[in-house]
Formats: structure tokens, sequence, C-alpha cells
């Protein structure tokens, strides 16, 4: 492999990444109005990922950067082409982070209401956002030959966008609610897992069309296959939540994901943006790359940073791995001193 | 305005903006860090609830800092995409390994550091608020190096077939003596935030209980433990902010020094240095039209010798003054822009190289001057409190708390008259380099040709307006806490049973059961 696929890989990596991880503090977010009815359970889901939004956050910020580092033809491209939109995305990502810090400084209802709300809205838009801006870049924007957007303010939302947003939400609230399944006790447990029994068919069909419309367009034999393991992970996914299989369900929904991403960037590939307008004015992996040297030198950087990052987010989860409960707990937890 | 206008205006609000939070976020993390070291190591309940109560404001507004930072990371693709294919090569790897290397480190760390009280072992848990901020020094380390890279391009060659600078030694790009000397200002300025803030808000607590005739326990957040608090913060604050600025000095006459070979004429427009002088004189205060930008119009008073030891280290040193400097520019770099319409507006407009000398002249005495009061509200501090002293006039007392604002105003100011003191430059040509190898861009074609003036006046208006909101609220918020000071639950720990150990919503009845003081968490 040449070291443009490498990176093209490691974006790929990156984003999907970031959407397994956040995706579930996406979705539980989303879900605050539907699963928290009392007080004390919504509390319970902001809890259950109160330590780990953050970090799951700079998976965007490493994606994106990853973008600029490796393909600075893709980042001028693909931004300004959905520039409000991505105005957009930012806004719902600033207010959920200030909300999840301000929820908590200051106790009244109204207070703790207002910011609950304003966590689930900006979860939604940065959600929705995101996969407008994925969608878009796999299946198409109206670019000329010089990278630059074809028509007005909106003319790259178009339905692939759509498809990208409703994509990502959908996968999203189902592994939101598997994950509170799997990590909470009590009536939240429970109502999680009847929505993810309920909706973990529905919510992975967009996900799977826009890997379908893509496999369709350039995939290979191999997206095929991945396409097809992504499927019956659907189906897996479905049948080991309706036994109350927390973590077999929780497994095999992250393979939805992957399965789906892998297919999509596997498809795409050498392609990051394809002109809706002409074919002949996709940026391909090779316009858009940095040089080789300081591609080797960022292969370093992340071959010896990414394991290190990987072993301590990994042990966050394991420190954080005890399931939560909104009701008293009954002996307190020993600490070591 | 066309998009140019409308796009700086824009980076430079929320940039200053994500600026507020920074140099707070790394001056307070490094002396929460030490406050907490200093519980782990004495066991004293004051330090604890230094701890928590500096710590308590170090993430408040943490948060506000992710979330401007993040603006930041995509705003060079949105509105600067000429300048992001332009720069590709250098800049982007290091705006990615200062995730990789720096965020993920600050984040994850900082969430097992509020979530950890009492759920891992003491001395990792300490372990874990080092790792965070060390995160965010790193973190500094390679965003300045990426705008020292702007401001003075090493580790580079101009690629022929594309016309653009091409990485040959990354080396270089991290030693940057510009950033070296970047860097270590801005760490030691932003010790200055932190030391203000512990100074102007613990002089205030202590005349509070002081007036309130404590130790009176039934006065909120006063229970006579409080006064070692607020004693020891105000005498840290005092030493930090001291030291700190007399180590901005050094560090800034290094960069002064370094500016005067790789950006003269910011050094001179920051003296209103019209002509060549030998030696040249410091002005302490200009008159007449600095802001004509005629440079002749403008003159002041000065203080001979000095501008020539600030630049070269010596009181004979010729500098070079404005005018001769725009001429050397014009000559070396075209009279006009290139009648080209990737340089929208301005094709084949005349180029001025003098930046706004109003901006560079007096942003540069903001920066030192509101940096130089600091110190005195420092020293005033640790006078007015030696030997258990209290002071109580209200004059110095509540002066020290708005001082607190003053290094915060230094520092925009410094940035300011960096960023636009290398106008009309983005990428500015770095002289030891010779004039066909040379590197620079010019801040007029920067912009996003695709992008129309209406989005990005849109986008300018709301974030203006979301950062205006988000500044009410947190500063609401922060004066709320502040007030409150600390309480008698914010000591002693008693392991084994440690309010803080669990989060306040898992106790029965809810948040209100524990003082809100105490949760980290949620
Ligand atoms: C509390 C804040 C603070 C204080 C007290 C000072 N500075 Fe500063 N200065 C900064 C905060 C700052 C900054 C905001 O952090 C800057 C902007 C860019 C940088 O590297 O640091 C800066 C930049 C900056 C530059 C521009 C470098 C360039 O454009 O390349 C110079 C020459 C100085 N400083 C010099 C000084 C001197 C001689 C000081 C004497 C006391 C001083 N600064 C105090
Ligand atoms: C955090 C402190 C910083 C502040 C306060 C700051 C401030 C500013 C300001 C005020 C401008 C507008 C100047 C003008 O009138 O054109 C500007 C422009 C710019 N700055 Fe900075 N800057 C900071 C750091 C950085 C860093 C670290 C980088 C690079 C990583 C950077 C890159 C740029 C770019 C690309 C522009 C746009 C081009 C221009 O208008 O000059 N800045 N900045
Ligand atoms: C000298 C200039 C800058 C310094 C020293 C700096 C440093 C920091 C620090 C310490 C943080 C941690 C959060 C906080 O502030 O509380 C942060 C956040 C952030 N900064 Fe800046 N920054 C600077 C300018 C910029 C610029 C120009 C960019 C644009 C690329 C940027 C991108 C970010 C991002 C994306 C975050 C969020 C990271 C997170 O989630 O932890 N910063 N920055």
């Amino acid at each position: 492999m040449d070291l443009q696929t490498v990176w093209f890989v490691a974006v790929a990596v990156l984003w999907t990444g970031f959407l397994l991880l956040e995706g579930f503090d996406f979705g539980v977010a989303a879900l605050l109005p539907v699963l928290g009815r009392r007080t004390q359970d919504r509390h319970l889901m902001l809890r259950s990922i109160g330590p780990l939004w953050d970090g799951n956050e700079v998976w965007l910020i490493t994606a994106a950067g990853a973008v600029f580092a490796a393909f600075p033809g893709w980042y001028a491209t693909w931004l300004p082409a959905l520039y409000l939109p991505f105005v957009l995305l930012l806004v719902g990502l600033i207010i959920r982070a200030v909300a999840f810090e301000w929820r908590h400084s200051h106790h009244t209802d109204q207070w703790d209401t207002t910011w609950t709300h304003v966590i689930t809205a900006g979860s939604l838009i940065a959600a929705l956002g995101v996969g407008a801006a994925l969608g878009a870049t796999t299946l198409g924007l109206p670019i000329d030959a010089d990278g630059n957007r074809v028509g007005g303010a909106f003319a790259g939302l178009g339905w692939a966008a759509l498809l990208g947003a409703v994509a990502v939400l959908g996968f999203s609230l189902v592994h939101g609610a598997v994950f509170l399944a799997l990590k909470t006790d009590g009536p939240v447990r429970l109502a999680a897992r009847a929505f993810a029994r309920r909706w973990a068919p529905v919510a992975a069909l967009p996900l799977l069309l826009w890997a379908l419309l893509v496999q369709l367009r350039s995939g290979t034999v191999a997206t095929a296959v991945l396409l097809l393991v992504a499927a019956l992970a659907v189906l897996v996914a479905w049948a080991r939540i309706r036994v109350d299989r927390e973590g077999q369900a929780f497994a095999a929904w992250a393979v939805v994901l992957l399965g789906s991403a892998a297919t999509v960037f596997g498809a795409a590939y050498p392609v990051v943006v394809p002109s809706t307008i002409d074919p002949a004015f996709d940026v391909t992996v090779s316009h858009a790359s940095v040089s080789d040297y300081t591609l080797t030198v960022m292969t370093w950087a992340a071959g010896v940073g990414l394991p290190v990052v990987l072993g301590y987010q990994a042990w966050t989860y394991w420190v954080f791995r005890k399931r939560l409960s909104a009701e008293p707990e009954t002996s307190p937890e020993p600490v070591t001193a | 305005m066309d998009v140019l206008d409308i796009a700086r205006w824009q980076f430079g609000i929320t940039t200053v903006y994500h600026f507020l939070m920074v140099p707070l976020t790394i001056g307070l993390g490094i002396l929460v860090a030490v406050m907490h070291t200093m519980w782990v190591r004495t066991d004293k309940p004051e330090w604890l609830r230094m701890t928590r109560f500096w710590g308590r404001i170090y993430l408040i507004n943490f948060v506000l800092g992710v979330a401007t930072g993040l603006v930041q990371e995509f705003q060079f693709g949105l509105a600067w995409s000429a300048y992001s294919r332009f720069v590709g090569d250098v800049f982007g790897s290091l705006l990615a390994l200062e995730a990789l290397l720096a965020f993920f480190l600050e984040s994850t760390f900082l969430g097992l550091w509020i979530f950890g009280w009492g759920r891992i072992p003491k001395k990792v848990h300490l372990a874990t608020l080092w790792a965070a901020v060390i995160g965010s020094v790193v973190s500094a380390y390679f965003i300045i190096a990426a705008n020292s890279w702007m401001q003075h391009p090493v580790g580079v060659v101009t690629d022929d077939a594309t016309g653009r600078p091409e990485q040959v030694d990354f080396l270089a790009v991290l030693t940057n003596n510009t950033a070296l000397a970047a860097f270590s200002h801005t760490v030691v300025a932003a010790l200055m935030v932190a030391g203000a803030a512990l100074v102007g808000i613990g002089l205030w607590h202590l005349r509070k209980r002081e007036l309130a005739d404590a130790p009176a326990t039934d006065v909120a957040g006063r229970d006579g433990g409080d006064y070692g608090v607020w004693r020891r913060s105000v005498r840290l604050g005092g030493y930090v902010s001291v030291a700190a600025f007399l180590l901005t000095a050094v560090t800034g006459d290094i960069q002064g020094k370094l500016m005067y070979e790789q950006q003269p004429l910011k050094m001179s427009s920051a003296e209103a240095l019209c002509e060549t002088e030998a030696p040249a004189p410091f002005s302490i205060f200009a008159f007449g039209k600095l802001g004509s930008n005629e440079c002749d119009d403008v003159h002041s008073w000065t203080v001979p010798y000095l501008l020539s030891y600030l630049a070269h280290g010596d009181f004979s040193t010729a500098v070079p003054g404005v005018n001769e400097l725009q001429e050397t520019y014009a000559a070396a770099y075209g009279a006009t822009y290139p009648d080209d319409p990737s340089f929208g507006d301005k094709a084949g407009e005349p180029i001025d190289y003098t930046p706004l000398l109003a901006v560079t002249y007096w942003n540069f005495r903001l920066m030192i001057g509101m940096g130089s009061v600091s110190a005195a509200v420092g020293a005033y501090a640790l006078w007015s409190t030696r030997r258990g002293r209290v002071p109580t006039n209200p004059v110095a007392v509540y002066g020290s708390l708005l001082a607190v604002g003053a290094p915060f105003v230094a520092n925009a100011a410094g940035w300011i008259f960096t960023e636009m003191g290398r106008q009309p430059f983005v990428v500015y040509p770095n002289p030891d380099v010779p004039r066909a190898d040379q590197v620079y861009f010019f801040t007029a074609q920067a912009v996003s040709p695709g992008v129309s003036a209406g989005e990005v006046l849109t986008s300018l208006v709301t974030l203006t307006a979301l950062y205006g909101a988000l500044a009410v609220v947190e500063a609401w918020l922060l004066v709320r806490f502040v007030r409150r000071g600390v309480t008698t639950g914010d000591g002693a720990p008693t392991p084994g049973h440690t309010p803080e150990g669990t989060p306040d919503d898992d106790l029965p009845g809810g948040r209100d059961q524990t003082d809100d003081v105490l949760s980290f968490a949620y």
C-alpha cells in the first residue's frame, strides 16, 4: 500500500471511530426526552456518557485534522462547499458541549430542564450535520474543476446529504439505546431495551442504503461482502436484544457501522469528493494529498501515538465500567486512598 | 464589505475569543495541579479545598475553550480554503498532531480526573490531572508551531509544479526559533492570567471574611478554615504574577530581537519609527495622526537608544524605518498585487506593506502595560498580606479584583499585534532564505473562492451572537460560583466515605442533598 492509501484508510478509521464512539453519546442525548421520563432517569442517562463524550468528540477533531493534514485538497473542497451546514454543525456541537457542563453548575429544575433540552437539541443537530457532511462527500457535491461549489449556499444539501443525515441519526439512536441497556439498571434499562427492540431493524436502513449506493457506483466484491456482513449484523443485533443479550447486541450493532463504513469508504476510494457536475471533476486521493515526506512523518507520529491513545481511552472505559443505577446505592464503593 | 474583510473579522473575533479561555486553561491547569500535588503530599485540607475551588473554575472555563476550539479546527477550511490548499503540506499536520497527541490526552484524562475522585487511587488520580495539563501545554506548542511557521516559514522548499511549499524538514518546523520563543512567552503569559485570578479573587474573599468578622460559621462560605485557602491562594498568585511577568519580559525581549530580523516592518510599525535611525529611540507615547497610516504625521515622546537595544541588544545599531522598509518590500514583492482573479477585489491594487500603525503601536503598549498592572497588583498582594495581614482597603481590593482582567487584555493585545502586524502577508517571507526560494502568501489570496459574502456574514453574525450569549451565561456562573467561596464540605475527606466519591445525583433525594460546590460530577 502506498502512503496515500494508508492515510485514506487512517482517515476512514478515524471517522468510523468517531461515529462508533460519539454515536452512542449522540444517541443517549437524543433519547433523553424519550427514555428519561423521570428526572433521576435523565440524570442517570447523562451520567452514563458524562466522562466519555469529550474524549469521543476528539475523534471528530482528529478526523477533521487528519483530512486537512493528509488531504488538504479534500478539506479545502469539502468544507466551503457545505459552508453553512458545517457552521450549523458547529453551533450544535458548541451548545451541546457547554450544556453538559453548565447543566450541573446551578441547581434549579428550570435550569436543569433547559440545559437538558439543549443537550438533546445540540446532539440532534450535530448528528444530522455530521451525517449530511459525510453523505455529501461520499455520494457527491456540485463542484467544478477547481473544487469550488457550483450554485448557491445550499446547493451542497441534496438528497445525498439528507440520506447521510438520517443514516447517522438512525444508527446513533439505536446505538445509544443499546449502550444504555448495557450501562444502566432499572427503568432506563428496560425502556432502552424496548426501544432498541422496536427500532433496530428500521433504524439501520438508511445507513445500509447509503452504503449500497456507493457500492453500486464503484464497489468491488470485497466491499459487497462487507455490506452483506453489515446487513446480517442488523439481524443479529436485533435477535440478541430481543433475548436481552445486551453486550452481544452492542457488539453486533457496532459491526453494522463498521461494515457499512468500510463499504462506503472502500467503494468510494480513490475518490474523496465525487462531483455531481462531471465525474472528471472528482477530487481523488492523489489530487488532494500532501507530499510523501509529510505523510511519512505523520505515519510515524500516528503509529506511535494512536496505540497509546487507544490504550488510555480503553482504560477510561474500564474505570467507568460499572453499571449505573438511579436508585440509591446500598453499599457505597470502597475508596482506595 | 467583501468576503476577505468579513472572513478576517470572523477569524479575529473567534480566535481572540478562544484565546480568552486558552490562557486560563493553561495557567490555572498548572496551578491546580500544583495544589492537588501539595494536598497529596501534605494532606492539609486547605490544599484540597483550593484544588476543588480553583479546579471548578478551571473546568467551567475549559469547556468553553473546547467549544470555541472546535470552530478553529474547521474555519481554516471553511473561510480560508485557498490558504489551506497552499499551506497544507505543513500546517495541517501540526493541527492533526495537536489533536492526536494533545487533545486526546487533555479530554480523556480530564474526564478521569473529574469523575475519578474516590474511584481511582489517590496518586493515580493526581497523575490524571497532570496528564491533562501536559496535554494543554503540548497543544499550545503545536498550535504555536503552526502559527510561527506562518510568521517565519522554515523547513520547506517551493514545489515547482504547484508553486506550493513542500515540507522537507519537519524537525526544523518544530524547532523554529520563532516557535520556541512564542511558546515560552505564551505559557508564561498564561500563568499571569491564572496568577491574577488567584490574587484578585483571594483578596476579595479575605477582605470579605475579615469584615464579616469570621470565623463566624453562619456566614455562607465561611467556616474559619477558609482563611487558609484564600491566604494561600493570594500568596501563590502573587508570586506567580510577579515571576511570570519577569519571564514574559525576558521571552518577549527574545521575540523582539527575532522580529527585528524576521519582520522588521512589524517592529518599526510598533514603534511608529518612520525613518531609519541609529541609535533608534523607543517611543513611549505617540500623538499626531497615527490612524492615518501616514507615518510622517506621527510624533512621539521617546527614550533614546532603547529601541536599538530591544531590537539588537546594543545601544547604537540602526533600526530601519517604515518608509524605507515599505520601499524595500515593494521592490522585492511587487508594488501592486498581480492582476489575477485569485486576489479578488485587490487584484492590480497597490500593496501596503505597512500594517495599521495605530493597531500595532497601541496593542504592543497595551500588552506590556496591562502585564505591568498585573505584576504590580501581584507585588501589592504579597506586600499587603505579609506576616498574616489582611488588606481591607476597598480601593486596593476591588482594584485587584478588576485587575483580574488585565492579563486577559494583555494576551489579546499581544495576539492582535502579532497577527495584524504581519499583514499584508498571511505567510510571511522568511528573509534568511534567498529571494527566489522564499515561500510567502498574501492574505488577499487566502479566502475561499467559492464562498459568498452572504454566507460568511451569516456565520460571522451567528457565531458572534452565540459567543456573546455564552459569555453572559459563563460570566454569570463564574461570578455566582466565586462569590459563594469554599464551604465546609470541601475540606478533609474521610476516606471510605468521600462525598465527592459519589456523584451527587447518586444520593437519595437527588442533588440538593450535597452542597453543590462539591459537585464536580453529574
Ligand atoms: C500577559 C500577557 C503578556 C505580557 C505581560 C507580555 N506579552 Fe508579549 N505577547 C503575549 C502576551 C504578553 C501573547 C499574547 O501571548 C503574544 C502573542 C503572540 C505570542 O507569541 O505571544 C505576545 C507577543 C509578543 C511579541 C510579538 C512576537 C511576534 O509578533 O512575532 C513581542 C515582541 C512581545 N510579545 C514582547 C513582549 C515584551 C517585551 C513584554 C514585556 C513585558 C511582553 N511581551 C509582555
Ligand atoms: C490564539 C491566539 C490568536 C489570536 C488572538 C489571533 C488573532 C488573529 C487576528 C486578530 C486575525 C485577523 C488579522 C487581520 O486583520 O487579518 C488573525 C488572522 C489569522 N490568524 Fe491568528 N490569532 C491567533 C492564533 C493563531 C494561530 C495559532 C494561528 C494558526 C494556527 C492563526 C492563524 C491565522 C490565520 C490563518 C488568519 C487569517 C488570515 C489573516 O487575516 O491574516 N492565528 N488572527
Ligand atoms: C496560540 C493559540 C492557541 C492555543 C495555545 C490553543 C490551546 C488550546 C487549549 C489549551 C485547548 C483546550 C481547551 C481550552 O482551551 O480550555 C484548546 C482547545 C481547542 N483548540 Fe485551541 N489553541 C490556540 C488556538 C487555536 C487555533 C488557532 C485552533 C485552530 C486550529 C485551535 C483549535 C482548538 C480545538 C479544536 C480545541 C478543542 C479541543 C478539545 O476538545 O480538547 N486552537 N486550544
